[in-house]
């Protein structure tokens, strides 16, 4: 299975997916660490994937989503953003809206 | 090592006519951006814009950046 297939297949199978540094109970970068509080504090369930553990995987995503940075946060398959984009969302109380609408 | 006035022309060259502000300290920075680009557009794809500016720098020299973006009339 190509990359791209691996990323498409990941996210067809969760609807809260976060691909960040380290995990949720080690996260190994300050907007990782942040972007698992956020969610969390949504009180919704959610995928994590640890990209340092995967370099391909790593590479793979900044290609299939142009989006050259981590975390990422994909709801229902569509990039939201990275850590800014999930901040100000937060703060407007439209993260909360977004999952909890998508665990459903 | 990146400095913050090499970001600030990155994404002036990139994006003629965007006033820049880029502050940091070798490895995060900040940033707010107002172009005319922006407008009309979602967060998502604002910043897809200026990522843009910074060719393949972002993520590898340049670990962090936050990003404010905003159009002219915001």
């Amino acid at each position: 299975m190509s990359i791209q297939d691996r990323i498409r297949q990941q996210l067809s199978s969760d609807k809260i997916v976060l691909y960040m540094k380290g995990t949720p109970q080690f996260p190994q970068c300050g907007f990782s660490a942040k972007a698992t509080q956020m969610l969390g504090a949504c009180g919704v369930k959610f995928t994590t994937y640890d990209i340092l553990s995967d370099p391909e995987m790593r590479q793979g995503l900044k290609e299939y989503s142009n989006w050259p940075t981590f975390p990422q946060l994909y709801v229902n398959g569509e990039l939201v953003g990275g850590c800014d984009i999930m901040t100000e969302l937060y703060q407007k109380g439209e993260l909360q809206k977004l999952v909890t609408q998508a665990q459903g | 090592m990146m400095q913050p006035e090499d970001i600030k022309q990155m994404i002036e060259t990139g994006l003629p006519g965007a006033r820049v502000s880029v502050t940091g300290d070798g490895h995060h920075f900040e940033a707010e951006v107002v172009a005319r680009e922006f407008t009309g557009k979602g967060m998502l794809q604002r910043h897809q814009i200026v990522y843009r500016t910074l060719g393949g720098k972002m993520g590898n020299e340049i670990h962090a950046l936050s990003l404010r973006t905003l159009a002219p009339e915001e």
